[in-house]
């Protein structure tokens, strides 16, 4: 195969992944525009959601959506950093070291249903249990529960991300840091950290797109409920959750486009959020002086 | 140059197994739709398929897929819990009949210390769901229950989550016995809940149901019976006190039964019917030539219709769904009857 045949394949298969891109925005955009002429700008901040008066607005959900998404990677990046840090830093061979690094792939690799079982089976009656003690209503489901989950989910990818990223940094950095006389702990904070931040940081972007779209086990745990949450026991839906449960027997065509209306705003939440991040690192990044 | 020949030869044999589905197409029926009549539609496909070599493949995908399914023509019959609507009829390219095939109810199910058996009115449910009943020792509950000592303790509604002709009957009966929950909530697939906690499917409804005290849920006669549940009895429009049984879910239908079966059986005028039962329909083309149809498939059709309501209804019991009842069989019968294939009866 000659320079230029290769070239044109290539081209073509990304000109290939654009277009299908592209049709996927359009697909969704054609398919809410029902829903969204009927609602207007109430789509995104109406708090009703009903199907039998074919009334549609979204905030609920979005509601959920970041709600979830913020606490459960409030809850998973100490753990996940701490992780990430022992298998980069401290860890770096050694039967713990594969001992910790299988736990986490097997951690990544746990179909989200199986979460949910066992968010069912276990977190729910801890959190209810917690629930009845302070007196919150007592479902065990709800907001609290899913970020729980949501964030044991990330964790495999925040911190094995993070590992990376700190055994990246140059061995030439780390031992001219010990010749000056740095401990350990300075190295780590001093160094390290800051060195590898920017890949950290992208880890936590990953981490939070995932948390934003996932659905099987937040479906499971979050209690389904249409509401506009108002505490942590409170139960919920997000947008991918209420998506999972009433677009297979949406019954009328508005219901129907609406789904279609959720999934764009939960793809350029994702977007958003992934653009802001990039934004703040690079703007991180450039105070830093790289 | 080897793979190549490989590769045709995997080509051809691909296209080899196309032809020979489409040959075994003629005995072969396609359905799809409710995935409620799902487990009585495979004991009864099975059986068919045993004495008449006819295979029938029915996909569970829910009814409004079946609905849709049936619309776009795509497969051979349609399953629905609920019949399609005098307004909704523009959306079919032709006529369509709805035959009945089994019924099944909704029972309503609690968890309490000891499970003590339970009677409860419609308006006390619709009450419970609206939220305005909230303890489970609330007088209009200890009421109905004068023999039960019910503990102080709070009522935690659990509803469907997803979208499922279990929700549309629930609402269709708390909207015909409370003009608060007509108004405020309504009766569709899917509602806006004013209080509880959603579960996905009836599995995921009792699940929670078992595992929350206080909690009090609704869910298919099966998932109750196959789990052990309790069920409440429930006092019909006739003033009588219901159990949810076979024989009271079949006597629901057993009043006056319209010609095209599009009937909604909850609050039946029946004397002994239990008030939360339901039919379930296949939903099929009045004229059979349409597409490449030959008069064969149509033939197939009507006759596994004509088994289903009758030999096939020795079959439902054993998985908890209820007999048709006379009237609605004689109904049936008539529809069938009626399916044509170029203007003349398919079933002679």
């Amino acid at each position: 195969m000659n320079d230029r045949r290769f070239n044109a394949l290539l081209g073509l298969a990304a000109l290939l992944i654009v277009f299908v891109f592209a049709g996927f925005v359009l697909t969704l955009v054609v398919q809410s525009l029902p829903a969204v002429k009927q609602e207007g700008a109430a789509f995104l901040y109406g708090s009703e959601w009903n199907p039998v008066t074919a009334r549609f607005g979204a905030l609920p959900f979005i509601i959920g959506t970041l709600l979830t998404s913020s606490i459960a990677l409030i809850i998973a990046i100490p753990l996940s950093l701490s992780a990430g840090i022992v298998m980069g830093e401290y860890v770096r061979s050694g039967w713990l070291r594969s001992l910790l690094n299988t736990l986490i792939n097997v951690l990544a690799s746990i179909p989200s249903v199986v979460f949910g079982l066992w968010g069912i089976e276990v977190v729910i009656p801890l959190v209810r249990n917690l629930a009845v003690l302070i007196g919150a209503p007592p479902y065990g489901a709800g907001i609290l529960s899913a970020s729980l989950v949501l964030a044991i989910m990330i964790i495999p990818y925040m911190s094995s991300m993070t590992r990376e990223a700190l055994m990246n940094v140059p061995a030439g950095l780390r031992e001219g840091a010990f010749a000056l006389g740095l401990t350990k702990q300075e190295v780590v904070t001093g160094i390290a950290l800051p060195f590898a931040r920017q890949s950290i940081f992208a880890g936590i972007l990953l981490s939070l797109g995932r948390a934003l779209g996932e659905t099987m086990a937040v479906t499971m745990l979050i209690g389904n409920a249409t509401r506009i949450p108002d505490s942590l026991f409170s139960l919920g839906n997000t947008l991918a959750s209420v998506i999972a449960s009433q677009f297979n027997e949406a019954a009328s065509d508005v219901h129907r486009s609406a789904m279609m209306g959720l999934a764009l705003m939960l793809l350029l939440i994702t977007m958003i959020a992934g653009w802001f991040g990039r934004t703040l690192m690079r703007k991180g990044a450039s105070a830093y002086g790289k | 140059m080897k793979r190549n020949v490989l590769f045709r030869r995997g080509l051809l044999m691909a296209l080899c197994l196309i032809g020979a589905a489409s040959a075994l197409n003629a005995q072969t029926l396609l359905g799809s739709g409710a995935t409620f009549p799902a487990p009585a539609y495979t004991k009864m496909f099975d059986e068919y398929y045993k004495t008449t070599g006819i295979k029938v493949n029915y996909q569970a995908i829910g009814s409004s897929g079946g609905l849709k399914n049936i619309q776009d023509r795509v497969v051979d019959f349609g399953g629905s819990d609920s019949f399609v609507k005098d307004t909704d009829f523009a959306k079919y390219p032709a006529s369509i009949v709805h035959i009945p095939t089994v019924i099944g109810a909704v029972v309503v199910t609690y968890n309490l210390p000891g499970n003590p058996a339970l009677r409860l009115t419609g308006e006390v449910i619709a009450d419970i769901y609206l939220g305005k009943i909230t303890k489970w020792n609330d007088k209009r509950i200890a009421e109905l229950n004068p023999a039960v000592k019910l503990p102080n303790m709070a009522i935690m509604p659990v509803y469907r989550s997803d979208g499922s002709g279990t929700t549309f009957n629930f609402t269709a009966y708390l909207s015909a016995v409370s003009t608060e929950w007509k108004s405020k909530v309504g009766n569709a697939n899917s509602v806006s809940w004013p209080a509880g906690q959603g579960a996905a499917q009836n599995a995921g409804v009792a699940g929670v149901v078992k595992q929350t005290p206080g909690s009090i849920g609704y869910v298919e006669l099966a998932y109750a019976h196959q789990s052990n549940m309790p069920a409440a009895a429930i006092k019909n429009s006739s003033g009588v006190w219901v159990d949810a049984s076979l024989a009271s879910i079949s006597a629901s239908a057993a009043g006056a039964f319209p010609p095209d079966s599009r009937i909604l059986l909850v609050n039946t005028n029946a004397k002994e019917g239990y008030p939360i039962s339901a039919l379930t329909w296949i939903i099929v083309y009045r004229e059979q030539k349409y597409a490449s149809r030959t008069l064969e498939q149509a033939e197939h059709l009507a006759k596994l219709l004509w088994w289903m309501i009758h030999d096939g209804q020795n079959f439902v019991e054993a998985l908890d769904y209820a007999k048709l009842p006379a009237p609605a069989i004689k109904a049936a019968e008539a529809i069938i009857k009626s399916i044509t294939y170029d203007g003349q009866p398919v079933l002679k």
